[in-house]
């Protein structure tokens, strides 16, 4: 087991490098007269360039600059944003728990509602409640997010006025940010401000979630059938043992090793659809960040956030992977 | 299956295959879901190539005192934010997100294909230095990486096919290359190879039609997803860049502060997204049973 563990890190550490190499050329390659001119503007002093060439050494021959930028990266260095001055690690550790709850709330959604559903398919096969699960699973993956955020806006928030539109909290509240998880800071400061924190929470979770809601309810699907085809279900039938105890011993335990393949992959998916759904719902997390920050020309933060995202997607398919080696020992031996 | 005494004979089989893909087509055609895509997208496509007769009024022509009216007689979808006709806009925004979508799709199967074609021909240290490169491109997830490239190339729409396009294409290398390392040791290859085919040949005649199949499904079921990520790509400001350009993500864009007032400047543009993409992918579905007969239970 520990070998395959020491395996799958050593493999994540040339991509990673990779990685590095190409982000690094993406800010010295910038297209249109260099980085200094790209962050800065068309309009830019020549002063004010010279002092940004001088300050990020963009003066530097080209492999000084990649030796210089990875050994800050090694130090936790990701460099700082023009815009406002502050190191990217400060801005990300404040963001960050925004974007973390955001995912957890659309895994809870996705991952609470698909494999019921699935489940519910997989009992009926082509039957009519089959057929509507696999509508809402189509129509899930059929839908951006952003349309699905505003349309449940449109009616939870506009119309009913059951839920709040956007952010994470009501700032009326004024609750004090000390982890800067919007849910546990308001369980910290009382008064059940935390119902606020989660009412704020719903709707962008169902956007972001509804990608893996649609996938995770497929394969659920397809892995229940599947196994419940094999000989020793058919066994365990026959042996007398009932509805329940077979679908919970013998089908749900070998159809959960896809699931949980799958579940580990839409971290991925949910990442990325965090960059849409944050600018919807102006959610304060590392999505928004991503989108304000090349709007305001911002690119080594840009090129920081990048960096970051694959890191920990990567983190997350490794832990996954391991996950199921230890779930799985056909894998684990291989 | 033995004939029972006093039938008279067992029916043969008169369904003579006509080749892959005729059965295929046929098998397609049967499919009702697979139809149902079919007629989404012809309505799309119909709808971009006729978009200047059928379209009641410029997407451009905009009065900006009409701005945000309801559906009516006159506007059918109601006026946006500059008082373009929502109908119209909507209509030529099917050109964009069509064109660019499926071209970015093509564009990425190319793209694809040739790396995954060589690393699964060439094998050994080719295909690891390919498959490293691959990974890379792969640890960026999903639509960030297309808007890393956009946010460097600039706006405009051949920046986003190839954003797009990149961001597919070591989709469709893995793939082929997972195929054609698994069609490697099967017998009509080593058949082929016996006969001294030279390997060119071998990949070319013997392997890649085989490994199309997966392939065309990915591809049509991309198409949806390019859909959806070029009009997030609009959204989030990144589209074409020129506002006299009707594209859906965009209109979705300027619409959502007039959610209270305007529910119709997102219902409109969202619901032609919505249907395009469920169309690819009732299409690649359908394809990927019609093409699978194996899948079929």
């Amino acid at each position: 087991m520990l070998r395959f563990i020491v395996r799958r890190v050593l493999g994540a550490i040339p991509v990673l490098f990779g990685l590095s190499v190409i982000l690094f050329l993406f800010l010295r390659l910038l297209p249109g007269g260099g980085p200094a001119v790209a962050i800065l503007g068309q309009h830019a002093t020549p002063q004010l360039i010279a002092q940004i060439n001088e300050t990020q050494g963009f003066d530097h021959p080209l492999y000084v600059q990649y030796l210089d930028y990875l050994g800050r990266l090694f130090r936790g260095d990701f460099g700082a944003s023009v815009i406002d001055g502050r190191t990217v690690a400060e801005s990300f550790a404040i963001r960050f728990p925004a974007t973390v709850e955001l995912t957890i709330g659309a895994l809870i959604f996705a991952v609470g509602l698909g494999i019921p559903l699935g489940r519910l398919a997989a009992r009926h096969p082509n039957s009519w409640i089959d057929g509507v699960v696999t509508a809402i699973s189509l129509f899930g993956i059929s839908i951006p997010v952003f349309v699905l955020g505003y349309t449940l806006t449109f009616f939870f928030a506009v119309q009913l006025h059951w839920l709040p539109a956007f952010g994470q909290i009501d700032p009326r509240l004024n609750v004090p940010p000390v982890t800067h998880f919007a849910i546990i800071d308001a369980l910290l400061a009382g008064n059940w401000y935390v119902v606020d924190a989660v009412a704020h929470l719903i709707l962008p979770s169902i956007a972001l979630g509804s990608i893996p809601l649609a996938v995770i309810t497929r394969i659920t699907r397809a892995s229940v059938i599947d196994v419940s085809n094999e000989d020793y279900v058919r066994t365990a039938r026959a042996k007398g043992l009932t509805d329940r105890r077979v679908n919970s011993r013998h089908i749900m335990r070998n159809a959960w090793l896809p699931v949980t393949t799958v579940i580990g992959l839409q971290v991925g998916a949910l990442l990325a659809g965090a960059v849409l759904t944050e600018t919807v719902f102006t959610w304060n997390g590392v999505g928004s960040w991503v989108v304000t920050s090349i709007q305001n020309h911002d690119y080594i933060v840009v090129q920081s956030l990048i960096l970051i995202f694959a890191t920990i997607f990567l983190t997350v398919n490794l832990i996954v992977d391991v996950g199921y080696a230890f779930l799985n020992p056909r894998i684990r031996y291989s | 299956m033995a004939a029972l005494p006093g039938s008279v004979a067992v029916v043969p089989t008169r369904r003579i295959s006509r080749g892959l893909w005729h059965d295929a087509a046929r098998r397609l055609l049967r499919n009702g879901p697979a139809i149902v895509g079919i007629v989404f997208i012809a309505f799309f496509v119909i709808a971009a190539i006729l978009a200047p007769i059928i379209a009641p009024y410029s997407p451009t022509a905009c009065t900006l005192s009409d701005g945000i009216h309801g559906p009516s007689p006159a506007h059918i979808m109601g006026t946006d934010l500059q008082g373009c006709d929502e109908y119209s806009r909507v209509l030529y925004g099917a050109r964009i997100s069509l064109t660019v979508g499926i071209t970015a799709v093509f564009f990425g199967l190319v793209g694809g294909v040739l790396v995954g074609a060589i690393a699964g021909g060439a094998g050994g240290i080719v295909d690891g230095v390919l498959m490293r490169i691959i990974d890379v491109l792969l640890a960026v997830p999903g639509i960030l990486l297309a808007i890393g490239i956009v946010a460097w190339l600039g706006h405009g729409e051949i920046q986003i096919v190839l954003a797009v396009g990149v961001s597919y294409a070591p989709i469709f290398a893995r793939l082929l290359r997972g195929s054609l390392l698994a069609l490697r040791e099967s017998d009509y290859v080593i058949a082929a190879r016996s006969m001294g085919a030279s390997p060119v040949r071998i990949l070319l005649r013997h392997m890649l039609p085989n490994a199309l199949t997966p392939l065309i499904v990915q591809a049509t079921l991309a198409a949806a997803t390019a859909i959806i990520d070029v009009a997030g790509l609009g959204f989030l400001g990144l589209g074409p860049g020129d506002p006299r350009v009707a594209e859906w993500g965009e209109m979705l864009t300027d619409s959502a502060r007039f959610l209270q007032n305007a529910p119709y400047l997102i219902l409109f543009p969202g619901a032609a997204i919505v249907i395009s993409a469920i169309g690819f992918n009732l299409l690649g579905d359908g394809l990927r049973e019609a093409l699978d007969p194996r899948l079929k239970r």
